[in-house]
């Protein structure tokens, strides 16, 4: 006899692919927040499948701070390319060189909190009225509170005590003018769900999440990528060592794993064995305890 | 090589924990995530130094999922937290509601989607009036499985009578839900007796530990698979040479199975048609089933939009502007009497007037209130008729979760105000 039980993956993507089809009929100009990292290459599989023969029904954004792995733009290009998708971009670059924010400076200086802007920006300027992100609840403890349709007010803010109630599938997308969504089609997904999920439906993702050389060095216990964006002190010596990551952010801000896994197979033994959160080589989190919290009451992803 | 190899076999199993910070039940799901090696290193350091901090000795693990700044300042869970976690059989997603603040709200949103409830009671003090409030909203919610955790039994000396005397109590009150399904375990989730491994120190007790019930109990017949229902979500023209004539008709299966070749119905036009192909990705299926999303194409070409459930020919949901509906009130601002409210409903949104409040529940005794007592504030539950500005086409919802519930929008504020039950 026919089972008629579905996998924890198969169940998954069956409530992100609704989630997806909600947001392309409820609001008019929906984008799909893209990094090049797994999550978001995740979310547009997603929603080739949500929408096929179709085409994907609305353009990526890719908030560019400049500092990136350029595996990662090189595998963002090929995928727009390939599936005939549109890309924006917002330039964290172009609202500095225009004064819109200031760059930081010292030894921890990063582009990721100058992101928001550029971010705010770029939904006025494209008059997007739904950001679909790839943010998962299992990340972070602000994220585990966060909507699936995550409302925004008119300055682009989130208010964490405020959010509406939830329930069944039913998703509220009503909003007055000016103000936006947020979309998290994957808010159920944790890590080990998601390399499951790339190694079932043999999801391509850039060379730096395998183990690879490359030219590190190392600060308070992280390893980082050395590149032109980062300014090391006297004693940092870099020196070349194989590592993958974890997660793809902004170069300045995203740390190295020391790992010999080079398929998908073994990140998952990896994943499996591993003793630490994927932000956990996040600086960008450890700047206090509620740093996200407070990233993403300004406008954060 | 378990990881790899055994996550097709895994299945998916919500449930949601209901209780307040003194019933234990952050050390319960602590003990869950810590025992399942679901906490990480990091996650424990950081929880360990928020704790000393504080000046609390022990380890304080409700600090892992009081995840907002106002929480950890007040010492209070404010809002639902999803946690996860997975066993090599199945993957968990917790709602963990708060036991006292906003607690209906909370519950109902964190009870909607569960397979199962966990109710913790201590041991000491008995069913309380929040036991009995959290049995009713788990049944009310329609929640298929409910395990009452008698905990701190290590407070009570490990004695049978105790559990035994609260069983029946429990029983008792049970019988005026509709539950399908009660479930009583004797544990102490400090010492961790019968959460994870099984106790020692109550060899008269013969069931199982609340991990291998959680890992073990049967889901799949909980889903409705004989009314087919599928909501259309979104109309799919791709308009390209490839695919001319291609119009797809897509949503996600709330109950029964498709296959292609059946007769269907939609609804609200009443034309019938027969499935010419069923859609999953770029895979073309036979059949599809409910929670699957698809997207399915029709032999004949009828006008279907967003909002329209295609159906089973014989045996068809009711359709009606008259519904009559349980609905929980969610908003500080209290419901209307004759007020107007969008309703979503599936797919469709309509506008509706509250024609009448028939009565409202004392939830902790699960009696009426006298008739000059129906105001319906935040956290109240009646009785309420509603009128709709087109039909629905619902089922009960003690028939079907997803064709018999919706929620209810505030005009002015956009804000989702009440979670409704189709009687």
């Amino acid at each position: 006899m026919h089972s008629y039980r579905l996998t924890h993956l198969k169940e998954l993507e069956s409530e992100s692919i609704h989630i997806l089809r909600e947001v392309a009929s409820q609001f008019d100009n929906p984008t799909l927040l893209f990094s090049g990292g797994k999550d978001s290459i995740l979310c547009f599989h997603l929603a080739r499948k949500a929408f096929y023969p179709a085409k994907v029904p609305f353009p990526l954004l890719h908030v560019d701070t400049g500092h990136n792995f350029p595996e990662a733009i090189d595998f963002r290009d090929a995928l727009v390319k390939e599936h005939g998708a549109t890309l924006l971009v917002g330039s964290v670059q172009k609202s500095i060189d225009e004064g819109k924010v200031q760059e930081e400076t010292g030894y921890y200086a990063s582009r990721n909190k100058l992101q928001t802007h550029t971010l705010l920006e770029a939904i006025e300027t494209h008059k997007i009225d739904c950001a679909i992100g790839g943010a998962r609840r299992d990340e972070e403890k602000a994220r585990a509170k966060e909507r699936v349709f995550s409302h925004r007010d008119e300055f682009g803010q989130w208010d964490p005590k405020n959010q509406r109630p939830e329930l069944w599938n039913l998703y509220n997308g009503r909003k007055r003018p000016g103000e936006h969504f947020r979309a998290f089609p994957i808010s159920n997904w944790t890590e080990m769900d998601v390399w499951q999920y790339i190694l079932l439906e043999k999801i391509p993702i850039p060379s730096i999440y395998f183990s690879h050389e490359r030219e590190v060095f190392e600060r308070d216990g992280v390893i980082y990528a050395n590149s032109s964006f980062m300014r090391l002190k006297p004693d940092e010596k870099p020196y070349m060592k194989r590592v993958r990551f974890r997660t793809v952010g902004d170069m300045s801000c995203t740390g190295a794993v020391d790992s010999p896994a080079s398929t998908l197979e073994e990140i998952i033994e990896e994943v499996a064995s591993t003793r630490t959160t994927e932000r956990g080589s996040r600086m960008d989190d450890k700047r206090s305890e509620a740093a996200m919290e407070d990233r993403k009451k300004e406008g954060y992803f | 090589m378990s990881s790899t190899n055994g996550y097709l076999d895994m299945d998916l199993l919500r449930f949601t924990t209901a209780g307040s910070v003194d019933d234990g039940k952050s050390t319960l799901i602590g003990r869950l995530l810590y025992d399942s090696r679901s906490i990480f290193d990091d996650q424990l350091e950081a929880v360990e130094k928020a704790s000393s901090k504080r000046g609390s000795g022990e380890v304080d693990l409700s600090l892992l999922t009081d995840g907002l700044r106002a929480e950890r300042e007040q010492g209070i869970t404010i809002d639902v937290a999803y946690r996860y976690f997975a066993t090599p059989r199945r993957k968990f997603i917790i709602a963990d509601t708060p036991g006292h603040i906003q607690y209906t709200r909370n519950m109902v949103t964190g009870a909607s989607t569960a397979n199962l409830a966990i109710i913790l009671v201590d041991a000491r003090k008995g069913i309380q009036e929040q036991t009995n409030r959290h049995a009713f909203i788990a049944s009310l919610l329609g929640i298929p499985h409910i395990v009452f955790c008698i905990n701190k039994m290590d407070l009570v000396d490990y004695d049978e009578k105790v559990f035994k005397d609260i069983q029946h109590q429990l029983e008792d009150f049970s019988s005026k839900l509709d539950v399908r399904d009660l479930n009583f375990i004797p544990i102490s989730a400090l010492k961790g007796d019968n959460v994870v491994i099984r106790s020692n120190r109550m060899d008269w007790y013969q069931g199982s530990t609340l991990m291998y019930m959680l890992e073990n109990i049967h889901i799949s017949g909980d889903r409705n698979h004989i009314d087919r229902r599928l909501p259309v979500q979104h109309v799919i023209r791709p308009m390209t040479d490839e695919w001319h004539d291609f119009r797809g008709f897509a949503g996600q299966i709330n109950a029964g199975i498709f296959r292609t070749g059946d007769p269907v119905q939609v609804l609200p036009s009443g034309f019938q048609s027969t499935i010419k192909s069923i859609h999953m990705g770029e895979h073309e299926v036979n059949e599809a089933f409910a929670p699957q999303s698809v997207t399915v194409t029709l032999q004949d070409e009828i006008d279907i939009s967003r909002g329209d459930m295609i159906v089973g020919p014989n045996n068809l949901p009711n359709s009606s502007q008259d519904v009559d509906v349980m609905l929980c009130w969610l908003n500080e601002r209290p419901l209307q009497p004759n007020g107007k409210y969008v309703v979503k409903h599936t797919t469709r949104d309509a506008r509706c007037m509250v024609k009448e409040v028939a009565y409202k529940m004392d939830i902790n005794t699960l009696r009426k209130f006298p008739d000059d007592n129906k105001a319906i504030g935040m956290n109240d539950i009646g009785r309420v008729h509603l009128r709709t500005t087109v039909p629905l086409h619902f089922d009960p919802y003690s028939r079907n979760r997803s064709t018999g519930s919706l929620i209810l929008v505030d005009e002015a504020t956009n804000e989702t105000v009440a979670a409704g039950m189709i009687v």
